[in-house]
């Protein structure tokens, strides 16, 4: 899908950097910032699905509220077709952002129980003017029919659908400003598993249909990789590994990547009795006092005391494929 | 190899207001000592029902209507509270799905570790907080002694799960029921935490009983699996023939529309349509007879039974509810 389409970024993200001031301690007398995105930089082309993936915490929600200044960035920029987004003023912003949507993880909490799906639809419509008052009764109903719903459910209420049939609702009105770019955050995490293929199917037709950029955040590695282009990997704010799908999958050179996609079970039971498993010591660090150096290597098995002195940037390794990490080509020869 | 549990017939239904909502519709299975069974099917299949009513661990407005569970030959369905209670945390130990609201945040990890053996072994605290403090070191929590006086909030989540599993284990049950003991937490602290059961399995000899909305979570771990849809068991079998040569639609259905890190990427995944059923009526034919691509005319008269597949009997036969013969026109891998 949209292989070809590369080469024009839509969005460029650069040094993205959002700090969130917390109280800690047992009477919250002490402050402390919490760092869930530190120093992010990426572009997204054109009519591709850019994934990112990443454990909870790692920041990757983080990043996509930031992206559409539902969080102001502490710093850094986000540029949308060429235009910063963060020093945009409030009315700008708003004829912005009907270029970009999102869809979150919770149909049930992000549709109003009072509107009709009709009404919820037409409001995006009349916000932002996209046509006149007379054709907005079409367009819902063609919206509707674009995400596999009947027309008539136009004067249902929310409840009365299913979690998977709401979440179809959703990317409707997602849909309905006429956008270029949509952020999916986990749209499928919350759906029943018989559910959550219908919606994989009907985000590409989409994207197909309304020549749509993504970018897909989830924590499902088998997902991402199945509808995405490329795909970048988070850990505590950082972008570890960022690179087209097949290399990503194929060849993941980041000692994080590696261990995530070691621990993603197969629906094979051969697969799952021949494999090694990576097994990663300990959990996550805190993003309150993230670790010096490489974020990672508290928990990596090739850590040197080099790791912990010295913060490794993305680095080109070929084909597009960017890996953060110091010791990238000595592993790489290790390993072959 | 001599049964360690049977459940024969269990039927469970919630009294809501306006009548009941049949979430286990006659479930009956076996499971021998030291076997690992997967429970899987989605939210409202009637999984995690179907498992705590062996141990009658139910919601007030939850009865059992019918059938009986029999643990080494002891009726628990009819047993008095008093002798359930003895059963429940000694004989069969329970894993919850969070160790977040599982664990109380106003008391001391060993307080709450040692609370079971305290009532079920007599045991005196000192001695008590010893043998906590052995499991910890078991179920791979460093620093034991230190963790027993901390409260929950200073471990992570994957700790937490590692306390709820050693309290589960301290009585040395022979069966442990674990309800997505790994749906909360992340993929790299899961694969932690299947390891460490799968070790301890080994170690302790005991039945697992092991629910999961996750079917490919269950390929690497698991003797046996039973897939659950609308209350009832759709088809049984060994893990292998599971994944190999299902035969239930739904099933059939479910593995292929899970994405995989080796299916072909960016091609149409086959979905099942539409969505699970409601279970307020009172099901007259097969559950997923609405979404099923095989159905035929009695599949909506009529609930069709568990039945062994010709050919797969034996101590652990293929068991399947479908009135459609799937052989040959399932799964083509």
């Amino acid at each position: 899908m949209n292989m070809h389409a590369k080469q024009e970024p839509l969005v460029v993200v650069e040094n993205l950097v959002k700090h969130f001031p917390v109280k800690i301690g047992a009477f919250g007398n002490q402050s402390a910032v919490v760092h869930a995105i530190d120093g992010v930089s990426f572009a997204i082309y054109k009519g591709e699905t850019l994934g990112l993936v990443g454990e909870s915490g790692c920041g990757k929600s983080t990043t996509g509220f930031a992206l559409l200044q539902l969080h102001k960035a502490t710093s850094g920029s986000v540029k949308f077709d060429g235009v910063d987004l963060s020093k945009l003023p409030a009315k700008d912003l708003r004829a912005m952002r009907k270029r970009v949507q999102i869809v979150f993880q919770d149909p049930y909490s992000t549709l109003n129980p009072r509107m009709t799906i009709g009404e919820a639809l037409a409001e995006p419509m009349r916000v932002h003017k996209i046509c006149p008052e007379k054709d907005i009764q079409g367009r819902v109903a063609r919206l509707i029919r674009d995400v596999g719903l009947n027309p008539n459910v136009a004067n249902r209420y929310p409840h009365e659908f299913s979690g998977g049939q709401r979440q179809r609702i959703c990317i409707a009105r997602a849909l309905a400003s006429d956008p270029e770019f949509i952020v999916c955050d986990e749209p499928i995490s919350a759906l029943d598993v018989s559910i959550q293929a219908q919606i994989i199917n009907l985000l590409m037709d989409i994207q197909e249909k309304y020549n749509l950029t993504y970018l897909f955040i989830a924590h499902d590695l088998a997902v991402v990789r199945h509808i995405s282009d490329r795909v970048a990997v988070m850990y505590l704010g950082k972008i570890m590994e960022i690179a087209g799908k097949d290399e990503l999958f194929g060849r993941p050179l980041h000692p994080y990547t590696k261990a995530l996609l070691s621990a993603v079970p197969e629906a094979d039971p051969d697969v799952e009795r021949g494999r090694k498993r990576i097994i990663l010591q300990g959990d996550v660090s805190n993003a309150i006092d993230p670790p010096s150096g490489c974020r990672f290597h508290p928990r990596c098995a090739h850590a040197r005391p080099m790791c912990a002195g010295e913060v490794p940037e993305l680095e080109d390794r070929g084909e597009g494929h960017f890996v953060a990490c110091l010791r990238v080509a000595e592993i790489e020869k290790e390993t072959v | 190899m001599t049964k360690l549990l049977e459940v024969n017939n269990l039927h469970t239904r919630f009294k809501v207001r306006n009548g009941y909502l049949h979430a286990v519709n006659g479930v009956s299975f076996s499971l021998d000592r030291g076997e690992m069974l997967g429970v899987v099917g989605e939210s409202g299949c009637g999984k995690s029902v179907s498992m705590m009513s062996l141990i009658r661990l139910l919601p007030p407005a939850a009865e059992i209507t019918d059938g009986e569970v029999l643990l080494e030959g002891e009726d628990i369905t009819h047993a008095s509270v008093n002798r359930v209670n003895a059963i429940r945390g000694s004989k069969v130990g329970m894993i919850f799905q969070d160790p977040m609201t599982s664990l109380n945040p106003f008391m001391k990890i060993g307080e709450q570790v040692i609370e079971s053996i305290v009532f079920h072994k007599k045991l005196a605290k000192a001695e008590a907080l010893k043998q906590a403090a052995r499991y910890l070191k078991m179920v791979g929590i460093s620093n034991a002694e230190h963790r027993l006086n901390e409260y929950p909030h200073q471990l992570s989540g994957g700790m937490r799960q590692r306390v709820m599993i050693a309290m589960a284990l301290l009585n040395e049950p022979s069966l442990v029921i674990a309800d997505e003991p790994t749906t909360a937490l992340d993929v790299t602290i899961q694969a932690q935490i299947v390891e460490l059961v799968k070790g301890l399995r080994e170690k302790l000899n005991m039945s697992i009983i092991w629910i999961t909305h996750d079917l490919s979570l269950l390929a690497g771990m698991v003797d046996r699996i039973m897939v659950m849809y609308g209350g009832y068991i759709v088809e049984e079998a060994v893990l292998d023939d599971i994944y190999k040569s299902p035969l239930h639609p739904y099933t059939i259905g479910l593995l292929k529309s899970i994405p995989s890190l080796k299916t072909e990427a960016g091609s149409r995944l086959p979905s099942i349509p539409g969505a699970p059923p409601n279970l307020f009526a009172e099901p007259t034919g097969c559950p997923f007879a609405p979404r099923c691509t095989y159905r035929v005319d009695r599949c909506t008269r009529e609930v069709p039974a568990l039945a062994t597949v010709p050919g797969a009997e034996g101590d652990r036969p293929h068991r399947v509810a479908c009135w459609v013969d799937m052989r040959g026109r399932g799964i083509a891998q």
